[in-house]
């Protein structure tokens, strides 16, 4: 890995500390990824990628802020990244998906919050993720409290741009969403100086149709008998596609799906005949978050899907491109960035369930598991109608609750080892 | 071919050997877990192999949590899956299986003899057979004493949603000079309302038949704890503790 020290230095990081997780990352990354076989080639791009997440990226975060260019980071798949790149702004993910950042946010936050809150307000105020240190606005949004009180500690310390999410989906709602994106819009013009034309949101639009065009290409495989790509990899591949130049990540997803199809048409598996297919549906896993995906494909299942924010919630439908002026391209933002993702923070929320029905025949799979990160109640209590829909419908499902830590890995893995037996049987 | 099941609980390490037919046990043994399960598994090879069996005739499938410890066995797999046709094989086919194990508590729903659906108590020990380790520990008893204790006790509530919680109930009642017979009755109270609520969570796939395994089957009153707390006649069988081991045995292949 190249050395990045001087630049964390002068994002005014906690190298020292920050030290031991770049030493912590690559044992990881090696046992969860890089021991399987048989990957793809075109995989090699991500593992770059990954190998230098927090210098590879950041280093053209610095540069684009060197030449006025700004930088806005997110939380959120309801806050559409197409309002700041039209602005000429870079939209980020940011770090939240590492035990190594939870117990500098128990610093500030009861124990009994989601790890991800926790995990992101850590790598902020330890200064221990370069993103955290290079974006210049932070887009809070209100889809849980646990997030909802959360921004209010974190404004002490950095500049948070908060979007009020409606929680129900009536008329009135979505044309709430919409003077909110509208809200956004002049916010992110405020901060990079430029003024948004119709030309430049009509470009970013369809600059992360494509990205979302590419993962639903590359989601396609695993509807295949013949599964050419592990799920750990493509949980990678989204996981990645939070951080990563639109265009680059873009392109290089294409051509690993060009190796996909080569090896769909000679019927190449990554998984040997019979394996157990799961959905997951349930809380976000993000990056270095690969904890369920690496028990399940270990205990001998494939994961085909995820019913995820780091899932199909992401990248399954496009924005329509048919708008022409800014307010008729805001219109058409709205209905994708509300009417389309369909998270526990709403009431009623069936849209969900029947996604989760519908994708496990889309996707073949023999079984569901529901994932819920500890503490996050919303999901939790909306496990209940996740497991009687799909009893109902006559699909397997099993519920696991789960934190970053790895003190549960072995009774999660009795857990998800008799569930695929159960489903073998 | 004789088919053997090794089973290492977190608390008890459970093998039987079974005949070629698949329905006669041959052999039980019973010993502690002890500090390494490696030790413990090497010792049950052992055992067996001293009645004048030897290792090629055999077929080893090994399950509980310390299954990953027993490096001569043919083939492991879940406890959920063992308890579930050792079950079976000793209450019926069609069955709801509840096991109190040492750090887990499960019910495990059995149609035609398949696992169809189960569920486990969470990370906590809450409900477990650990629970009531600890709180029989805690006031100076053996289990077999803690028992007795609490056959005589009046049933108190004691929250059933974290052991250490519970524990700290118990010295603050013990504090104001509750009887430990009233508090060992509270505490079977409150690992049977833990099964109760894991099996109501599921109660749509349970056909009213209860079947209990593991260490506690030989405890009347667990048994008549259970079927108060279910409303419900839950059956048990002599070797119910050894469910796990007879299904793993049965599972050999």
């Amino acid at each position: 890995m190249a050395d990045y020290h001087s630049m964390w230095e002068s994002l005014g990081m906690d190298v020292k500390t920050h030290d031991l997780l770049c030493e912590a990352l690559p044992g990881a990354f090696g046992d969860v990824y890089l021991s399987q076989e048989n990957r793809p080639e075109s995989m090699d791009y991500f593992n770059l990628v990954v190998a230098e997440i927090h210098g590879l990226r950041p280093a053209e975060l610095v540069e684009h802020k060197k030449n006025g260019g700004k930088v806005v980071g997110t939380f959120c798949i309801h806050v559409p990244d197409e309002i700041p790149v039209s602005a000429g702004a870079i939209a980020t993910g940011l770090c939240s998906g590492s035990q190594f950042w939870v117990p500098g946010g128990e610093k500030k936050l009861p124990a009994a919050t989601c790890p991800l809150i926790k995990a992101s307000l850590g790598a902020r105020f330890d200064r221990t993720c370069p993103f955290f240190r290079l974006a210049d606005m932070f887009v809070g949004e209100n889809t849980c409290d646990g997030k909802k009180k959360a921004w209010e500690i974190l404004s002490e310390d950095a500049e948070m741009y908060i979007m009020d999410i409606p929680q129900m989906k009536r008329p009135e709602d979505y044309a709430h969403w919409n003077e909110e994106i509208h809200g956004y819009l002049k916010k992110c013009e405020e901060l990079t100086g430029n003024k948004v034309t119709p030309a430049n949101l009509r470009a970013a639009i369809k600059l992360l149709n494509l990205k979302r065009k590419a993962l639903q290409r590359l989601a396609s495989f695993r509807k295949l008998e013949n599964i050419p790509i592990s799920g750990k990899d493509v949980l990678l591949i989204t996981q990645i596609a939070f951080y990563d130049d639109p265009a680059r990540i873009t392109n290089q997803i294409n051509k690993l799906c060009d190796e996909l199809e080569e090896r769909a048409k000679n019927n190449v598996s990554v998984f040997p005949k019979g394996t157990k297919r799961i959905l997951l549906t349930g809380t976000p896993l993000s990056i270095p978050n690969w904890k369920l995906h690496h028990i399940i494909e270990t205990l001998g299942g494939a994961v085909v899907c995820e019913e995820m924010c780091t899932g199909v919630r992401y990248y399954e439908k496009c924005v329509d491109e048919s708008g022409s002026t800014i307010d008729e391209m805001i219109s058409h933002l709205t209905e994708r960035y509300m009417g389309a993702i369909h998270c526990a923070c709403f009431t009623p929320n069936h849209e969900r369930i029947d996604d989760i029905k519908r994708l496990a025949e889309e996707y073949k799979a023999d079984g569901v598991i529901d994932v819920n990160l500890k503490f996050c109640g919303i999901y939790d209590i909306e496990g209940y109608f996740v497991e009687r829909e799909l009893n109902k419908a006559g699909i397997p499902v099993l519920g696991v609750e789960t934190d970053y830590t790895d003190n549960d890995v072995e009774q999660l893995k009795t857990r998800i080892g008799a569930f695929l037996e159960m489903l073998g049987n | 071919m004789l088919y053997v099941g090794i089973d290492i609980g977190s608390t008890a390490a459970k093998a039987v050997l079974i005949d070629e037919s698949k329905t006669r046990i041959l052999t039980r043994i019973l010993m502690p877990s002890g500090w390494n399960s490696r030790e413990t598994a090497e010792s049950i090879l052992n055992q067996i192999l001293s009645e004048g069996y030897s290792r090629d005739e055999m077929r080893i499938t090994a399950t509980g949590y310390g299954r990953v410890s027993v490096p001569y066995a043919d083939n492991t797999l879940t406890e959920i899956t063992c308890h579930g046709k050792g079950a079976a094989f000793l209450g019926g086919d069609n069955l709801t299986v509840i096991d109190i194990g040492g750090q887990d508590t499960k019910v495990i729903f059995l149609v035609n003899g398949r696992v169809i659906d189960f569920v486990m108590n969470d990370k906590c020990s809450a409900g477990t057979g650990k629970f009531l380790e600890v709180m029989a520990n805690r006031m100076g008893l053996t289990l077999q004493e803690f028992f007795s204790f609490a056959e005589r006790g009046r049933d108190i509530k004691i929250s059933s949603m974290c052991t250490v919680f519970a524990e700290s109930e118990i010295v603050s009642l013990m504090g104001i000079g509750t009887p430990r017979e009233d508090i060992a009755c509270g505490a079977v109270g409150s690992v049977v309302s833990k099964v109760a609520s894991l099996v109501s969570r599921k109660n749509s796939h349970s056909n009213g038949k209860f079947f209990l395994t593991g260490g506690f089957c030989d405890s009347a009153f667990i048994i008549k704890k259970l079927s108060e707390g279910l409303n419900v006649e839950v059956q048990t069988a002599p070797d119910a503790r050894y469910a796990g081991a007879i299904g793993a045995a049965l599972l050999g292949k």
